[in-house]
Order: C-alpha cells, then sequence, then structure tokens
C-alpha cells in the first residue's frame, strides 16, 4: 500500500508568510490533501513493481486541478518569469495554464524529431541506455527568467537535462515544479542548484 | 466551419493568431509544409486570444469534459477545460495511459495507429467536446469521437486551431460539427 504524505516543500521565506493566513494549519495549504487523494497510483505500471502515479484522476477532479494551477500561479506571478517549459507529455498539461496565468511564454520541450523547427538537444541517462530531450532554437533568449514544469519528478534525468539545455543558451531556471516527488529517488540531487517545488510526495515502489 | 464564418468575421484576435504560426516547409517529409504551434505558444498575446476564443464559443454550452489529442491536444484543451470547469481527459498513443483502457484505430498514410482513453474518464451523457491543434483527414478525430461515443457520451463539435484545405465547406467530421479558427499559413506550393 503507498502511502501519500502531503507536504509543503517550501522555502524559508514562505513560514514567515504563513504566520499572516490563519487557515493553514502547520503551514499547509488546505488544498493539497484534495490534490493529493486525487491522484490514483496504479501498481506494477510499466513494469512490475513500479507504483505508477496517475495524474489523469486529478485532471478529472475539476476542483483539484484548478487548486493545481492556483498554487503554482499564486508562487510565480509577479515574480518576472517569462518562460514556462514544460516536458512531454504530462509537463504540456500542467504548464500551459500556468503560463497563460502568469503572462509567460509556454516552451515545450519534446523527445527527437518532434519538432520541425532547428533544435537544440540533450542527452540524459536511463535505466538502461540514453534518451535526448530538444527545444526549438530561439524559444528562449539569454537573460530570461524560467520555470521547468513536469507533473512528477523521479530520477530527476529528465528535469536535469531540461535544466541544462536551458542553461546553455544563457537562460535562469528560477524553479523546476512538479505536482509529485518519488524522494526515495533523489531526483532533487541532480539538480545542483537549482530549487525543487513540489505538492505531494509519494513512495516509489 | 470557420470561425471567420461563424460570428468572428473580422476579428482582429483570429488575423494575430494566423500571424503567430509559423510553417516549417519539407516537414516531417518533402511536400508537407508544417504548420508550428510552438510560435504561437510563444506568444503570450495570441496564444491567450486563441483560448478566449474556444472558452466563449462553449462556456455556455453545458460542457462537461473537454477531450484533448496527444500530444499538441494537450496544449490547449486543459486550458480550456479549466475556464468552463469541464474535466479533461487525455487521449493518447498506445501504452501510455496506465489504467484500464479503450482504444480505437485510425488510419495513417501508410498503415495505421491507436488512440486510447482511460475506461473510468468518461460517463453516458456527458457533453464532449475534442481539441487537437490542428485537423487534416480528420482521422485521428474520428477515433476520438468513436471513444467517445463507446462510452455513452455526446461529441458536442470537434475544435481546432488550425483546419487544412481538405475539411474547408465542410461542417461536420463523422456527423459531427468541426469549428477551426484559421486556415494554415504559406500553402501557395499547393495550389
Amino acid at each position: 500500500m503507498t502511502i501519500l504524505f502531503v507536504c509543503y516543500k517550501q522555502q524559508p521565506a514562505v513560514s514567515q508568510e504563513s504566520e499572516n493566513m490563519t487557515s493553514k494549519e502547520d503551514g499547509q495549504d488546505p488544498r493539497l490533501p484534495k490534490i493529493a487523494s486525487s491522484i490514483r497510483v496504479i501498481p506494477d505500471f510499466p513494469k512490475p513493481g513500479i507504483m505508477f502515479q496517475d495524474i489523469t484522476t486529478l485532471l478529472l477532479d475539476t476542483e483539484a486541478f484548478k487548486d493545481t494551477i492556483d498554487i503554482f500561479v499564486e508562487r510565480y506571478k509577479g515574480k518576472g518569469i517569462s518562460v514556462v517549459a514544460g516536458v512531454e507529455a504530462r509537463g504540456f498539461i500542467f504548464g500551459p495554464p500556468i503560463a497563460l496565468a502568469i503572462g509567460a511564454k509556454f516552451v515545450p520541450m519534446r523527445k527527437p524529431k518532434k519538432l520541425p523547427g532547428k533544435v537544440f538537444s540533450e542527452e540524459y541517462s536511463l535505466e538502461y541506455g540514453t534518451d535526448k530531450i530538444e527545444m526549438h532554437v530561439g524559444a528562449v533568449e539569454p537573460g530570461e527568467r524560467a520555470i521547468i514544469i513536469d507533473d512528477l519528478i523521479a530520477t530527476g534525468g529528465t528535469l536535469s537535462a531540461a535544466i541544462r539545455l536551458l542553461e546553455r543558451v544563457g537562460v535562469k531556471i528560477v524553479e523546476c515544479a512538479c505536482v509529485i516527488e518519488l524522494p526515495e529517488l533523489k531526483g532533487r540531487d541532480k539538480l545542483g542548484e537549482t530549487p525543487l517545488f513540489i505538492l505531494v510526495t509519494s513512495d516509489a515502489a | 466551419m470557420f470561425a471567420a464564418e461563424n460570428g468572428l468575421k473580422g476579428d482582429p484576435r483570429l488575423e494575430a493568431i494566423s500571424a503567430a504560426i509559423r510553417v516549417v516547409p519539407n516537414f516531417p517529409k518533402k511536400g508537407i509544409m508544417f504548420q508550428d504551434i510552438t510560435t504561437l505558444l510563444l506568444d503570450h498575446k495570441a496564444f491567450k486570444h486563441t483560448i478566449d476564443i474556444f472558452v466563449d464559443r462553449y462556456k455556455d454550452m453545458q460542457i462537461s469534459v473537454v477531450a484533448g489529442v496527444e500530444a499538441r491536444g494537450f496544449m490547449f484543451g486543459p486550458s480550456i477545460a479549466l475556464a468552463i470547469g469541464a474535466k479533461f481527459v487525455p487521449l493518447r498513443k498506445p501504452g501510455k495511459l496506465p489504467g484500464k483502457v479503450i482504444s480505437e484505430s485510425y488510419e495513417l498514410e501508410y498503415g495505421h495507429d491507436r488512440l486510447e482513453m482511460h475506461v473510468d474518464a468518461v460517463e453516458p451523457l456527458e457533453r464532449v467536446i475534442i481539441i487537437d491543434d490542428l485537423v487534416a483527414t480528420g482521422g485521428t478525430l474520428s477515433a476520438a469521437i468513436s471513444l467517445m461515443e463507446s462510452q455513452g457520451a455526446e461529441v458536442v463539435e470537434c475544435a481546432c486551431v488550425i483546419g487544412l484545405p481538405e475539411v474547408k465547406g465542410q461542417h461536420k467530421l463523422k456527423g459531427k460539427p468541426l469549428y477551426v479558427l484559421v486556415e494554415p499559413s504559406g500553402l501557395d506550393e499547393f495550389c
């Protein structure tokens, strides 16, 4: 049985803010339990031993989905972020609504050969072999401030590749943001100096 | 039917949307003028206009499901769903969805592919719109309509940002209304 526990991985500044927010208990956003419980766990997908975190059920819960986006928007609005980069394919579901709400561009980061124009690409390790992530040349400019969105961080391979890709073209990644973290897989360690913000943590297996 | 024929004639937003779409010749193969919506997503105003037009159209139509076709339908569908208070249902390539799925095959130029949906995603009698970035032959959208109807849901309309010449003059796809914002740019070579 997977235990879903909910925490708000906040940077220190927020615990000061929460003193003014009497509706929060222990600094926890009251919207988080519903978000956490709306995520379905599917055992043994894609292979035996993996407990797959299925966000499609969150997308069916209109309140939980809205709350998820609102939490990210509240965090990133007014921070001079001009780029929301989303990792294919589930990052495409969360990224654009956030980008629209904060006035930023949405930049899809895709598997090889999907983007039609000239691309930059970055390789990353898989359990067996490697894969690549790509971004259009000209999508971002040096000096822009970006957040990178995906539904989940596991080993951190994809997100660290996305960070390298954006940093290569002179973009500052303010934060990586995911709905779910699987902390046992220590993905956070791969992100270097880049902070990670997540809503929900879960066991990997 | 195109938005310009249906109440939005002369709407400057449509021009902005069209201008923001980049044409990439010979992708994925020679002769294809690929309609690249990633440049639309970089243009915050034009992207917002795109979503606003769909939201204005669907917000009072009691739509409870917005289904988006992988992967570019995912870039438009969720924002529309959130704004109109509907569920978002991803329609995916085989093997991606983790739970029990139903699937429908559709024709490609060479061979065929499949589209899948979770079995518990939509309920009978729900009113659905299906979103994709572009409609060409309508094969993918037709498969999506079949998936919805197999669950007893009602497809109210299919909606796309871009409609290729094949669909001009067609108001319906598999008996369902089709709503398209703009025609493709840069097709002069084909005429």
